[in-house]
């Protein structure tokens, strides 16, 4: 339940988060101005940064304390093991957790702590005084290496949120026969938008349609 | 039909057990997995080795006795069906067949195939039942019950307690037997005066005995022979947090 509760509170960050990073194709007074509102936020941000650090922290320690039991409860495994049901997804929560607990570690390094590329720390702000997101980003998702990792880790994430995004109805118990296939249907669907969301963007910025301006 | 067989041997609870091989042959099609075992059991006996120990009860798919994996599937591959309703026409004829006993901790191994499911019935021993006025029977019309309710409870307890659910987990969590305990008695009047310390006793016996916990993946659905739905497992962990916050709040 703890699980469902702080995944839930995970959900709701990534469509914000989301929504904040598509501005990008608003072109760069858009996403800086909304970079900077985030910014004007003061102790509120910090609060919330907190609030996430914290869910994030306790969604990690009960699902690594409860696979932990569930492995106990099946000490001698079997030697033919077939699956009649269960998604991939569903059998994979734990390692698709992982890689991505690596990936958000990375991408706060890079954008939040800017200590990956030493040119985000030299970006001049942009014509209206903000933080140049939009330049960061370009030049960030400019290395296919970077952008690579990135859409893995998105394709993870849609994985990880088509079983997620649905199971936690089951979990707190609001399911039914007739619910079962719909949440189901419905939580892939979403976590695969949200794989081309947040793909859009350095797939764009590869394809060159998303660019540097200068800033006359 | 011939088939060969990779058959669990663990001599007693202690000691390791292995896959041994067999072949059996000029088997009908028509046979029942359990009969294509006695047959096989004979003519072990016939050679002095000792027969394969495997649990069977009402072979009728009514009693949950028997308790297979049979090619990685509990109970087999002709869901829904207890390993007891399988029969050799669902393989092809040459197949190799994998067949070891159902693994959870909480079930542990007495002979080959055979498994202690003790561990159910203590659930069930921590308030899966209503104590009431025994004695004759009640009129039936005195206590009127919603049909959908009725319908529910009934589907609930067409649990024959097998076992096969924690089997088919990959935690080895045996939630849907407990749901389908839990619910069946909560969808009835019988079952109120009882409904909050039922729940809290039975989960809490259940992870007692060392259960996994359930990740959704619904793999115990898919086996269950009695086809109980996983959304009493939603309807379980419902009640569970209703009857925690009425516990907290001291009712």
């Amino acid at each position: 339940m703890i699980v469902a509760v702080t995944g839930v509170i995970l959900i709701l960050f990534v469509i914000g988060h989301l929504l904040g990073n598509l501005q990008i194709f608003l072109g760069p007074a858009w996403i800086n101005g909304y970079a900077e509102h985030l910014r004007e936020l003061g102790p509120l941000l910090w609060i919330i940064r907190a609030i996430l650090l914290i869910d994030v922290l306790a969604h990690i320690y009960y699902t690594v304390r409860l696979a932990i039991e569930n492995r106990r409860a099946r000490p001698e495994s079997y030697r033919r093991k077939d699956v009649v049901k269960a998604s991939f997804a569903s059998r994979h929560m734990v390692i698709s957790g992982m890689i991505l607990l690596a990936f958000i570690v990375f991408h706060l390094l890079q954008f939040s702590i800017r200590a990956i590329d030493p040119r985000f720390a030299a970006l001049p702000h942009d014509p209206l005084g903000h933080y140049d997101v939009y330049s960061m980003m370009v030049l960030g998702f400019t290395s296919p290496l970077v952008s690579g990792f990135y859409i893995l880790a998105m394709f993870l994430l849609a994985l990880h949120l088509s079983h997620g995004s649905s199971s936690f109805f089951q979990s707190l118990g609001l399911n039914n026969k007739n619910l079962t296939p719909r949440l189901a249907s419905a939580g892939r669907v979403f976590a695969w938008l949200l794989f081309v969301g947040y793909s859009s963007i350095p797939a764009a910025v590869l394809l060159g349609w998303v660019h540097l301006r200068s800033h006359s | 039909m011939n088939f060969k067989l990779k058959i669990w041997r663990q001599p007693s609870a202690a000691s390791k057990g292995e896959l041994r091989r067999y072949e059996i042959e000029k088997i009908s099609a028509n046979t029942s997995f359990l009969e294509m075992l006695d047959i096989l059991n004979e003519q072990l006996i016939k050679s002095g080795e000792e027969p394969v120990a495997f649990d069977s009860d009402c072979r009728e798919g009514i009693c949950g006795t028997c308790s297979l994996t049979i090619n990685g599937e509990a109970h087999g591959p002709a869901h829904p069906a207890a390993a007891c309703q399988l029969y050799m026409r669902q393989f092809k004829d040459g197949e190799t067949i994998t067949v070891e006993p159902f693994r959870v901790r909480s079930f542990p191994i007495i002979k080959d195939l055979v498994i202690n499911r003790g561990a159910l019935d203590r659930i069930v021993q921590a308030g899966g039942f209503i104590s009431a006025r025994t004695g004759s029977a009640p009129e039936a019309n005195s206590t009127p019950i919603p049909k959908h309710n009725s319908d529910l409870a009934m589907e609930a307890a067409a649990c024959i307690g097998c076992g096969a659910c924690a089997a088919a987990c990959p935690n080895a969590s045996a939630m849907l037997f407990t749901s389908a305990k839990i619910s069946h008695l909560a969808l009835l009047p019988q079952g109120q005066a009882e409904r909050s310390r039922r729940v809290l006793g039975m989960v809490r016996q259940m992870d007692a005995e060392g259960f996994g916990n359930c990740t959704n993946t619904y793999e115990c659905e898919a086996v269950c022979p009695a086809e109980i739905s996983a959304s009493f497992i939603a309807k379980m962990n419902r009640e569970y947090a209703i009857a925690s916050l009425r516990d907290r709040l001291g009712e």
